[in-house]
Protein backbone atom coordinates (compact mmCIF):
# COMPACT_ATOMS: atom_id res chain seq x y z
CA UNK A 1 0.00 0.00 0.00
CA UNK A 2 2.43 2.53 1.13
CA UNK A 3 4.66 1.50 -1.93
CA UNK A 4 1.50 2.02 -4.11
CA UNK A 5 1.34 5.45 -2.68
CA UNK A 6 5.43 6.70 -2.98
CA UNK A 7 4.89 5.60 -6.51
CA UNK A 8 1.89 7.98 -6.83
CA UNK A 9 3.76 10.52 -5.41
CA UNK A 10 6.66 9.90 -7.32
CA UNK A 11 4.54 10.10 -10.87
CA UNK A 12 2.74 13.35 -9.92
CA UNK A 13 5.67 14.85 -8.92
CA UNK A 14 7.24 13.90 -12.66
CA UNK A 15 3.89 15.07 -14.02
CA UNK A 16 4.50 18.14 -12.14
CA UNK A 17 8.22 18.92 -12.91
CA UNK A 18 8.76 17.08 -16.62
CA UNK A 19 6.77 19.59 -18.66
CA UNK A 20 8.01 22.13 -17.12
CA UNK A 21 11.17 21.15 -17.72
CA UNK A 22 10.78 20.31 -21.53
CA UNK A 23 8.84 24.08 -21.68
CA UNK A 24 11.88 25.88 -20.53
CA UNK A 25 13.91 23.63 -22.71
CA UNK A 26 12.08 24.92 -25.41
CA UNK A 27 12.43 28.26 -24.37
CA UNK A 28 16.07 28.24 -24.04
CA UNK A 29 16.95 25.94 -27.06
CA UNK A 30 14.26 27.20 -29.31
CA UNK A 31 16.00 30.83 -28.88
CA UNK A 32 19.66 29.45 -29.42
CA UNK A 33 18.72 27.23 -32.40
CA UNK A 34 17.63 31.34 -33.78
CA UNK A 35 20.71 33.24 -32.29
CA UNK A 36 18.82 34.74 -29.30
CA UNK A 37 19.49 34.09 -25.54
CA UNK A 38 15.56 33.38 -24.84
CA UNK A 39 14.59 34.35 -20.78
CA UNK A 40 17.62 35.57 -19.15
CA UNK A 41 15.81 37.39 -15.68
CA UNK A 42 13.48 35.44 -13.87
CA UNK A 43 15.20 33.39 -11.04
CA UNK A 44 18.31 35.15 -11.77
CA UNK A 45 20.37 32.53 -13.38
CA UNK A 46 19.43 32.05 -17.14
CA UNK A 47 15.83 32.64 -16.32
CA UNK A 48 15.32 29.30 -14.95
CA UNK A 49 11.94 30.13 -13.27
CA UNK A 50 10.53 31.70 -16.73
CA UNK A 51 7.73 28.80 -16.32
CA UNK A 52 6.61 29.68 -12.61
CA UNK A 53 6.58 33.74 -13.31
CA UNK A 54 4.40 32.86 -16.79
CA UNK A 55 2.37 30.19 -14.51
CA UNK A 56 2.02 33.00 -11.57
CA UNK A 57 0.80 35.35 -14.28
CA UNK A 58 -1.75 32.98 -15.83
CA UNK A 59 -2.87 32.68 -12.36
CA UNK A 60 -3.61 36.05 -11.55
CA UNK A 61 -5.56 36.19 -14.92
CA UNK A 62 -9.40 36.93 -15.13
CA UNK A 63 -11.33 33.89 -15.78
CA UNK A 64 -13.19 34.65 -18.87
CA UNK A 65 -16.18 32.62 -20.59
CA UNK A 66 -18.11 33.99 -23.66
CA UNK A 67 -21.27 34.73 -23.27
CA UNK A 68 -22.50 32.17 -26.31
CA UNK A 69 -19.92 29.20 -25.09
CA UNK A 70 -21.24 25.99 -24.02
CA UNK A 71 -20.29 26.46 -20.07
CA UNK A 72 -19.84 22.97 -18.56
CA UNK A 73 -17.80 22.04 -21.44
CA UNK A 74 -15.87 25.09 -21.91
CA UNK A 75 -14.32 24.81 -18.73
CA UNK A 76 -14.29 21.09 -18.71
CA UNK A 77 -12.14 20.83 -21.91
CA UNK A 78 -8.52 21.66 -20.06
CA UNK A 79 -9.09 19.35 -17.69
CA UNK A 80 -10.28 16.23 -20.50
CA UNK A 81 -6.61 17.67 -22.07
CA UNK A 82 -4.94 17.20 -19.42
CA UNK A 83 -5.50 14.64 -17.40
CA UNK A 84 -5.36 11.69 -19.86
CA UNK A 85 -1.70 12.22 -19.86
CA UNK A 86 -1.17 12.15 -15.93
CA UNK A 87 -3.30 8.61 -16.62
CA UNK A 88 -0.59 7.06 -19.24
CA UNK A 89 2.25 8.02 -16.88
CA UNK A 90 1.01 5.59 -14.87
CA UNK A 91 1.27 2.76 -16.73
CA UNK A 92 4.72 3.89 -17.98
CA UNK A 93 7.84 1.59 -16.84
CA UNK A 94 11.36 3.97 -15.60
CA UNK A 95 12.73 0.03 -14.87
CA UNK A 96 12.87 -3.84 -14.62
CA UNK A 97 11.31 -5.79 -11.99
CA UNK A 98 7.90 -2.93 -11.22
CA UNK A 99 9.89 -0.01 -11.41
CA UNK A 100 5.85 1.29 -12.56
CA UNK A 101 2.82 2.35 -11.11
CA UNK A 102 0.55 0.01 -12.77
CA UNK A 103 1.74 -3.24 -14.63
CA UNK A 104 -1.08 -3.65 -16.70
CA UNK A 105 -1.17 -6.79 -18.96
CA UNK A 106 -2.72 -4.59 -21.57
CA UNK A 107 -0.56 -1.30 -20.88
CA UNK A 108 0.07 -0.71 -24.59
CA UNK A 109 -3.48 -0.55 -25.52
CA UNK A 110 -4.21 1.28 -22.36
CA UNK A 111 -1.84 4.42 -23.20
CA UNK A 112 -2.59 4.68 -26.59
CA UNK A 113 -6.32 4.81 -26.02
CA UNK A 114 -6.04 7.24 -23.49
CA UNK A 115 -3.67 9.21 -25.52
CA UNK A 116 -6.42 9.31 -27.61
CA UNK A 117 -8.61 11.34 -25.33
CA UNK A 118 -6.28 13.94 -24.80
CA UNK A 119 -7.63 14.87 -28.21
CA UNK A 120 -11.07 15.24 -26.99
CA UNK A 121 -10.20 17.82 -24.88
CA UNK A 122 -9.25 20.22 -27.69
CA UNK A 123 -12.04 19.02 -29.88
CA UNK A 124 -14.05 19.86 -27.05
CA UNK A 125 -13.10 23.09 -26.63
CA UNK A 126 -13.15 23.90 -30.27
CA UNK A 127 -17.09 22.94 -30.48
CA UNK A 128 -17.82 25.04 -26.92
CA UNK A 129 -16.10 28.22 -27.58
CA UNK A 130 -18.98 29.33 -29.76
CA UNK A 131 -16.56 30.71 -32.03
CA UNK A 132 -15.80 29.93 -35.74
CA UNK A 133 -11.92 30.19 -35.40
CA UNK A 134 -12.35 27.84 -32.63
CA UNK A 135 -14.87 25.09 -34.30
CA UNK A 136 -12.44 25.16 -37.56
CA UNK A 137 -9.58 24.74 -35.47
CA UNK A 138 -11.70 22.09 -33.64
CA UNK A 139 -12.32 20.21 -36.98
CA UNK A 140 -8.76 20.05 -37.73
CA UNK A 141 -7.68 18.58 -34.83
CA UNK A 142 -10.78 15.93 -35.05
CA UNK A 143 -9.15 15.20 -39.17
CA UNK A 144 -6.23 15.47 -37.98
CA UNK A 145 -6.83 12.29 -34.96
CA UNK A 146 -8.83 10.46 -37.66
CA UNK A 147 -5.50 9.95 -39.80
CA UNK A 148 -2.66 9.87 -37.66
CA UNK A 149 -4.17 7.47 -34.76
CA UNK A 150 -3.85 4.65 -37.57
CA UNK A 151 -0.45 4.75 -38.25
CA UNK A 152 0.47 5.27 -34.55
CA UNK A 153 -1.54 2.25 -34.02
CA UNK A 154 0.17 0.32 -36.83
CA UNK A 155 3.85 1.17 -35.29
CA UNK A 156 3.13 0.22 -31.77
CA UNK A 157 1.35 -2.92 -32.80
CA UNK A 158 4.20 -3.70 -34.92
CA UNK A 159 6.16 -3.57 -31.63
CA UNK A 160 3.92 -5.56 -29.64
CA UNK A 161 4.12 -8.55 -32.23
CA UNK A 162 7.40 -8.38 -32.24
CA UNK A 163 7.56 -8.69 -28.36
CA UNK A 164 4.72 -10.82 -28.19
CA UNK A 165 2.96 -8.85 -25.46
CA UNK A 166 1.12 -5.70 -24.56
CA UNK A 167 2.49 -5.17 -21.51
CA UNK A 168 4.97 -2.50 -21.91
CA UNK A 169 7.45 -3.68 -19.57
CA UNK A 170 6.91 -6.54 -21.15
CA UNK A 171 7.66 -5.11 -24.65
CA UNK A 172 10.85 -3.25 -22.59
CA UNK A 173 11.99 -6.20 -21.62
CA UNK A 174 11.92 -8.29 -24.82
CA UNK A 175 13.59 -5.25 -26.42
CA UNK A 176 16.83 -6.24 -28.23
CA UNK A 177 19.77 -4.03 -29.62
CA UNK A 178 18.73 -5.38 -33.61
CA UNK A 179 15.03 -3.55 -32.83
CA UNK A 180 16.56 -0.43 -33.84
CA UNK A 181 17.47 -1.52 -37.52
CA UNK A 182 14.23 -3.85 -37.26
CA UNK A 183 11.76 -1.86 -35.80
CA UNK A 184 13.12 1.78 -37.63
CA UNK A 185 10.71 2.80 -40.06
CA UNK A 186 8.38 1.78 -36.93
CA UNK A 187 9.69 3.67 -34.79
CA UNK A 188 9.84 6.80 -37.03
CA UNK A 189 5.94 6.49 -37.87
CA UNK A 190 5.13 6.07 -34.10
CA UNK A 191 7.28 9.38 -33.67
CA UNK A 192 6.16 11.32 -36.38
CA UNK A 193 2.19 10.55 -35.95
CA UNK A 194 2.25 11.14 -32.14
CA UNK A 195 3.66 14.42 -32.85
CA UNK A 196 0.99 15.29 -35.31
CA UNK A 197 -1.48 13.74 -32.56
CA UNK A 198 0.21 16.33 -30.50
CA UNK A 199 -0.48 19.86 -33.02
CA UNK A 200 3.00 20.12 -32.21
CA UNK A 201 5.12 22.36 -35.31
CA UNK A 202 5.27 21.21 -38.31
CA UNK A 203 1.67 19.60 -37.52
CA UNK A 204 -0.05 22.50 -35.97
CA UNK A 205 -2.19 23.65 -38.76
CA UNK A 206 -5.15 23.25 -35.59
CA UNK A 207 -3.98 26.13 -34.14
CA UNK A 208 -2.34 28.03 -37.31
CA UNK A 209 -2.53 31.90 -35.69
CA UNK A 210 -2.08 32.93 -39.11
CA UNK A 211 -5.32 31.72 -40.35
CA UNK A 212 -7.56 30.74 -37.31
CA UNK A 213 -6.04 33.11 -34.64
CA UNK A 214 -5.27 29.92 -32.00
CA UNK A 215 -7.86 27.94 -33.44
CA UNK A 216 -9.81 25.58 -30.35
CA UNK A 217 -7.70 27.80 -27.73
CA UNK A 218 -8.84 30.98 -28.85
CA UNK A 219 -11.49 31.72 -26.01
CA UNK A 220 -9.07 30.49 -23.79
CA UNK A 221 -7.52 32.75 -21.29
CA UNK A 222 -5.48 32.90 -17.29
CA UNK A 223 -5.27 29.22 -15.48
CA UNK A 224 -7.75 27.22 -18.57
CA UNK A 225 -5.03 28.73 -20.84
CA UNK A 226 -2.01 27.36 -18.87
CA UNK A 227 -3.66 23.93 -18.69
CA UNK A 228 -3.54 23.53 -22.30
CA UNK A 229 -0.23 25.05 -22.79
CA UNK A 230 1.25 22.26 -19.71
CA UNK A 231 -1.13 19.73 -21.59
CA UNK A 232 0.74 20.64 -25.07
CA UNK A 233 4.25 19.55 -22.91
CA UNK A 234 2.72 16.97 -21.15
CA UNK A 235 2.21 15.22 -24.27
CA UNK A 236 5.43 16.01 -25.35
CA UNK A 237 7.23 13.72 -22.37
CA UNK A 238 4.63 10.75 -23.05
CA UNK A 239 5.22 10.24 -26.34
CA UNK A 240 8.79 10.37 -25.82
CA UNK A 241 8.34 8.32 -22.56
CA UNK A 242 6.54 6.00 -25.32
CA UNK A 243 8.70 6.14 -28.11
CA UNK A 244 11.53 5.17 -25.61
CA UNK A 245 9.91 2.24 -24.04
CA UNK A 246 8.76 0.88 -27.14
CA UNK A 247 11.25 1.52 -29.67
CA UNK A 248 14.58 2.50 -27.50
CA UNK A 249 14.56 -0.18 -25.24
CA UNK A 250 13.75 1.51 -22.16
CA UNK A 251 15.43 1.45 -19.31
CA UNK A 252 18.11 -0.43 -21.09
CA UNK A 253 21.48 1.63 -21.29
CA UNK A 254 25.12 0.47 -21.14
CA UNK A 255 25.47 -0.48 -17.45
CA UNK A 256 23.26 -1.04 -14.42
CA UNK A 257 19.87 -1.32 -15.95
CA UNK A 258 18.31 -2.61 -12.60
CA UNK A 259 19.68 0.27 -10.61
CA UNK A 260 19.95 3.12 -13.02
CA UNK A 261 17.51 1.98 -15.76
CA UNK A 262 15.17 5.47 -14.50
CA UNK A 263 18.14 7.66 -15.40
CA UNK A 264 18.69 5.51 -18.91
CA UNK A 265 14.86 6.30 -19.23
CA UNK A 266 14.56 9.95 -18.65
CA UNK A 267 18.04 10.47 -20.17
CA UNK A 268 16.26 9.08 -24.13
CA UNK A 269 13.00 10.82 -23.21
CA UNK A 270 14.77 14.36 -22.66
CA UNK A 271 16.86 13.02 -26.11
CA UNK A 272 13.37 12.67 -27.90
CA UNK A 273 12.12 15.66 -26.05
CA UNK A 274 14.84 17.86 -27.60
CA UNK A 275 14.44 16.28 -31.03
CA UNK A 276 10.67 17.25 -30.83
CA UNK A 277 12.01 21.00 -29.60
CA UNK A 278 14.23 20.76 -32.47
CA UNK A 279 12.42 19.65 -35.31
CA UNK A 280 9.75 22.84 -34.43
CA UNK A 281 11.93 25.42 -34.38
CA UNK A 282 13.21 23.83 -37.84
CA UNK A 283 10.36 23.23 -40.04
CA UNK A 284 7.37 25.31 -40.96
CA UNK A 285 3.80 24.63 -40.57
CA UNK A 286 2.45 21.92 -42.76
CA UNK A 287 -1.09 23.01 -44.88
CA UNK A 288 -4.24 20.97 -44.14
CA UNK A 289 -4.07 19.18 -46.86
CA UNK A 290 0.00 18.47 -47.13
CA UNK A 291 -0.85 16.86 -43.52
CA UNK A 292 -3.56 14.66 -44.46
CA UNK A 293 -1.70 13.48 -47.64
CA UNK A 294 1.31 12.73 -45.34
CA UNK A 295 -1.02 10.48 -43.50
CA UNK A 296 -2.74 9.04 -45.87
CA UNK A 297 0.30 8.37 -48.86
CA UNK A 298 3.14 7.88 -46.33
CA UNK A 299 2.81 6.87 -43.17
CA UNK A 300 -0.17 4.68 -43.31
CA UNK A 301 1.68 2.49 -46.49
CA UNK A 302 5.18 2.64 -44.31
CA UNK A 303 3.43 1.39 -41.06
CA UNK A 304 1.64 -1.72 -42.78
CA UNK A 305 5.03 -2.36 -44.40
CA UNK A 306 6.85 -2.56 -40.88
CA UNK A 307 4.11 -4.35 -39.70
CA UNK A 308 4.83 -6.95 -42.71
CA UNK A 309 8.44 -6.92 -42.15
CA UNK A 310 7.95 -7.99 -38.38
CA UNK A 311 5.73 -10.77 -38.72
CA UNK A 312 7.60 -11.97 -41.51
CA UNK A 313 10.57 -11.84 -39.61
CA UNK A 314 8.85 -12.85 -36.42
CA UNK A 315 7.74 -15.99 -38.21
CA UNK A 316 11.07 -17.17 -40.16
CA UNK A 317 13.00 -17.10 -37.02
CA UNK A 318 10.50 -17.91 -34.53
CA UNK B 1 10.03 13.60 -57.45
CA UNK B 2 13.28 15.09 -56.48
CA UNK B 3 15.78 16.10 -58.62
CA UNK B 4 18.53 13.43 -60.12
CA UNK B 5 21.37 13.39 -57.44
CA UNK B 6 19.98 14.54 -54.46
CA UNK B 7 18.83 11.88 -51.75
CA UNK B 8 14.81 12.59 -50.73
CA UNK B 9 15.02 14.51 -47.40
CA UNK B 10 18.27 15.60 -48.14
CA UNK B 11 16.19 19.44 -47.39
CA UNK B 12 14.91 18.42 -44.59
CA UNK B 13 17.75 17.58 -42.99
CA UNK B 14 19.58 20.74 -44.50
CA UNK B 15 17.18 22.30 -42.04
CA UNK B 16 18.03 20.39 -39.21
CA UNK B 17 21.67 21.11 -39.67
CA UNK B 18 21.02 25.34 -39.83
CA UNK B 19 19.13 25.29 -36.34
CA UNK B 20 21.82 23.05 -35.19
CA UNK B 21 24.86 24.97 -36.30
CA UNK B 22 23.39 28.03 -35.02
CA UNK B 23 22.38 26.41 -31.68
CA UNK B 24 26.32 26.17 -31.31
CA UNK B 25 27.33 29.26 -32.43
CA UNK B 26 27.09 32.69 -29.39
CA UNK B 27 24.04 34.31 -29.97
CA UNK B 28 24.13 37.85 -31.41
CA UNK B 29 21.78 38.92 -28.99
CA UNK B 30 23.43 42.00 -26.91
CA UNK B 31 22.55 42.59 -22.86
CA UNK B 32 22.10 45.77 -23.09
CA UNK B 33 21.41 47.36 -19.44
CA UNK B 34 23.73 44.91 -18.35
CA UNK B 35 26.28 45.35 -20.34
CA UNK B 36 26.88 48.60 -22.55
CA UNK B 37 27.11 48.50 -26.30
CA UNK B 38 30.48 48.73 -27.78
CA UNK B 39 30.04 52.02 -29.92
CA UNK B 40 31.68 52.66 -32.99
CA UNK B 41 34.65 55.52 -32.77
CA UNK B 42 33.33 59.25 -33.54
CA UNK B 43 29.23 57.80 -32.40
CA UNK B 44 27.19 60.78 -32.78
CA UNK B 45 25.33 60.28 -29.38
CA UNK B 46 24.76 63.95 -27.69
CA UNK B 47 26.47 67.47 -28.55
CA UNK B 48 28.51 68.69 -25.52
CA UNK B 49 29.16 72.17 -24.86
CA UNK B 50 32.86 73.07 -23.63
CA UNK B 51 31.50 76.17 -22.23
CA UNK B 52 34.87 78.24 -21.92
CA UNK B 53 35.54 78.38 -25.57
CA UNK B 54 32.01 79.74 -26.68
CA UNK B 55 32.53 83.56 -27.76
CA UNK B 56 28.85 83.37 -28.60
CA UNK B 57 29.71 83.90 -32.24
CA UNK B 58 26.31 82.33 -32.84
CA UNK B 59 27.60 80.77 -35.93
CA UNK B 60 26.12 77.46 -34.68
CA UNK B 61 22.62 78.60 -34.19
CA UNK B 62 22.64 80.33 -38.05
CA UNK B 63 23.82 77.15 -39.35
CA UNK B 64 21.44 74.66 -37.41
CA UNK B 65 19.23 73.13 -40.74
CA UNK B 66 16.27 73.15 -37.74
CA UNK B 67 17.40 75.85 -35.67
CA UNK B 68 17.60 73.82 -32.58
CA UNK B 69 20.15 76.03 -30.39
CA UNK B 70 18.90 78.78 -28.63
CA UNK B 71 21.24 81.53 -27.17
CA UNK B 72 21.38 84.38 -25.25
CA UNK B 73 24.12 86.72 -23.86
CA UNK B 74 24.91 90.05 -23.18
CA UNK B 75 27.65 92.19 -23.34
CA UNK B 76 30.27 92.91 -20.66
CA UNK B 77 32.50 95.97 -20.68
CA UNK B 78 36.13 95.17 -18.91
CA UNK B 79 37.17 98.30 -17.07
CA UNK B 80 40.26 100.30 -19.48
CA UNK B 81 44.00 98.16 -17.76
CA UNK B 82 46.85 100.95 -18.11
CA UNK B 83 46.46 103.16 -21.18
CA UNK B 84 44.03 101.52 -23.13
CA UNK B 85 40.31 101.69 -24.07
CA UNK B 86 38.13 99.99 -22.30
CA UNK B 87 37.06 96.19 -23.90
CA UNK B 88 33.81 94.64 -24.28
CA UNK B 89 33.51 91.11 -24.49
CA UNK B 90 30.02 88.32 -24.80
CA UNK B 91 29.19 86.69 -21.93
CA UNK B 92 27.21 83.78 -22.54
CA UNK B 93 23.95 83.65 -20.63
CA UNK B 94 21.86 80.80 -22.01
CA UNK B 95 23.08 78.07 -24.96
CA UNK B 96 20.82 75.36 -25.05
CA UNK B 97 19.73 72.87 -27.48
CA UNK B 98 16.50 71.10 -28.20
CA UNK B 99 17.49 67.25 -29.03
CA UNK B 100 13.02 66.86 -29.80
CA UNK B 101 14.41 68.73 -32.91
CA UNK B 102 18.18 68.27 -33.14
CA UNK B 103 18.79 65.82 -36.82
CA UNK B 104 22.03 65.37 -34.95
CA UNK B 105 23.72 66.18 -38.31
CA UNK B 106 27.15 67.97 -36.51
CA UNK B 107 27.15 70.90 -38.63
CA UNK B 108 27.10 73.20 -35.51
CA UNK B 109 30.10 71.05 -34.62
CA UNK B 110 31.69 71.59 -37.69
CA UNK B 111 31.04 75.78 -38.02
CA UNK B 112 32.47 76.00 -34.62
CA UNK B 113 35.44 77.51 -34.86
CA UNK B 114 36.32 78.04 -31.47
CA UNK B 115 36.34 74.01 -30.89
CA UNK B 116 33.16 74.57 -28.40
CA UNK B 117 31.13 71.91 -29.49
CA UNK B 118 32.19 68.32 -29.67
CA UNK B 119 30.49 64.95 -30.13
CA UNK B 120 30.29 62.87 -26.96
CA UNK B 121 29.04 59.08 -27.74
CA UNK B 122 26.26 59.23 -24.49
CA UNK B 123 23.17 58.43 -25.54
CA UNK B 124 20.63 57.59 -21.98
CA UNK B 125 19.38 61.28 -22.00
CA UNK B 126 15.36 59.87 -22.83
CA UNK B 127 12.92 61.70 -21.14
CA UNK B 128 9.42 61.45 -20.28
CA UNK B 129 8.31 64.44 -21.77
CA UNK B 130 9.19 66.32 -25.27
CA UNK B 131 9.85 69.41 -23.22
CA UNK B 132 12.82 67.93 -21.03
CA UNK B 133 14.98 67.32 -24.18
CA UNK B 134 15.86 70.67 -24.58
CA UNK B 135 19.05 70.51 -22.40
CA UNK B 136 20.87 73.43 -20.77
CA UNK B 137 24.31 74.82 -20.88
CA UNK B 138 24.97 73.53 -17.33
CA UNK B 139 24.03 69.71 -18.86
CA UNK B 140 26.00 70.16 -21.83
CA UNK B 141 29.30 71.18 -19.90
CA UNK B 142 28.47 67.90 -18.53
CA UNK B 143 28.83 65.91 -21.31
CA UNK B 144 32.07 67.14 -22.04
CA UNK B 145 33.62 64.80 -20.00
CA UNK B 146 32.22 61.87 -21.40
CA UNK B 147 33.99 63.26 -24.82
CA UNK B 148 36.33 60.19 -26.02
CA UNK B 149 39.71 61.93 -27.34
CA UNK B 150 39.99 61.74 -30.69
CA UNK B 151 40.45 58.65 -32.62
CA UNK B 152 44.06 58.20 -33.26
CA UNK B 153 44.71 57.96 -37.46
CA UNK B 154 45.27 54.86 -39.30
CA UNK B 155 48.75 53.42 -39.49
CA UNK B 156 50.41 54.87 -42.87
CA UNK B 157 47.35 57.79 -42.86
CA UNK B 158 48.84 61.33 -43.87
CA UNK B 159 49.46 63.35 -40.86
CA UNK B 160 47.05 65.76 -39.47
CA UNK B 161 47.00 69.09 -41.29
CA UNK B 162 48.15 71.10 -37.82
CA UNK B 163 51.34 68.67 -37.67
CA UNK B 164 52.18 68.87 -41.55
CA UNK B 165 51.95 72.54 -41.71
CA UNK B 166 54.07 72.69 -38.33
CA UNK B 167 56.83 70.76 -40.03
CA UNK B 168 56.80 72.59 -43.04
CA UNK B 169 57.31 75.68 -40.94
CA UNK B 170 59.77 74.27 -39.14
CA UNK B 171 61.73 73.10 -42.38
CA UNK B 172 62.04 76.64 -43.55
CA UNK B 173 65.55 77.37 -43.89
CA UNK B 174 65.33 80.87 -41.97
CA UNK B 175 65.60 80.78 -37.96
CA UNK B 176 65.99 82.56 -35.18
CA UNK B 177 69.33 81.45 -33.25
CA UNK B 178 68.66 78.76 -30.42
CA UNK B 179 66.03 77.01 -31.88
CA UNK B 180 65.94 73.85 -30.28
CA UNK B 181 65.21 71.54 -33.31
CA UNK B 182 67.99 71.78 -36.70
CA UNK B 183 66.26 72.35 -39.94
CA UNK B 184 65.70 69.53 -41.98
CA UNK B 185 65.38 67.10 -39.25
CA UNK B 186 64.17 63.49 -41.01
CA UNK B 187 60.86 62.72 -39.21
CA UNK B 188 58.48 59.24 -40.47
CA UNK B 189 55.84 60.29 -42.25
CA UNK B 190 52.88 59.22 -40.70
CA UNK B 191 51.64 57.70 -37.83
CA UNK B 192 49.26 58.82 -34.87
CA UNK B 193 50.82 62.41 -33.29
CA UNK B 194 49.35 64.91 -31.35
CA UNK B 195 49.20 68.02 -32.54
CA UNK B 196 50.53 69.25 -29.13
CA UNK B 197 54.11 67.66 -29.31
CA UNK B 198 54.95 69.04 -32.75
CA UNK B 199 55.44 72.51 -32.31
Amino acid sequence: MLEIVVKLALVAAAFALLPLLVGQAEHKVMAHMQGRLGPMYAGGFHGWAQLVADGVKFAQKEDVIPQAADRWVFKLAPGVALVPYLLVLIVVPVGPDGQVVLDLGVGLFFALAVMGVGVIGAIMAGWASANKYSLLGGMRVAAQLMSYELPMVFAASSVAMAAGTLSLSGIAEEWRWYWLPWQAVGAVVFFVAGLAELRRPPFDMPVADSEIIFGPYTEYGGLRFALFLLAEYAGIVVLCALTTVLFLGGWKGPFLDTELGWLWTLLKVFVLAFLVIWLRVSYPRMREDQLQKLAWAYLVPLSLAQLALTGVLKVAFA
Amino acid sequence: MGRVGRLPGSGLAKGLAVTLRTMTRRSITRQYPEVQPDLAPRSRGVIALLEENCTVCMLCARECPDWCIYIDSHKETLPAEGGGRARTRNVLDRFAIDFALCMYCGICIEACPFDALFWSPEFEYAEYDINELTHEKDRLREWMWTVPPPQAHDPGAEPPKEVAAAEKAATRPKRTPGEPRTPGEPRTPGGPRTPGGST
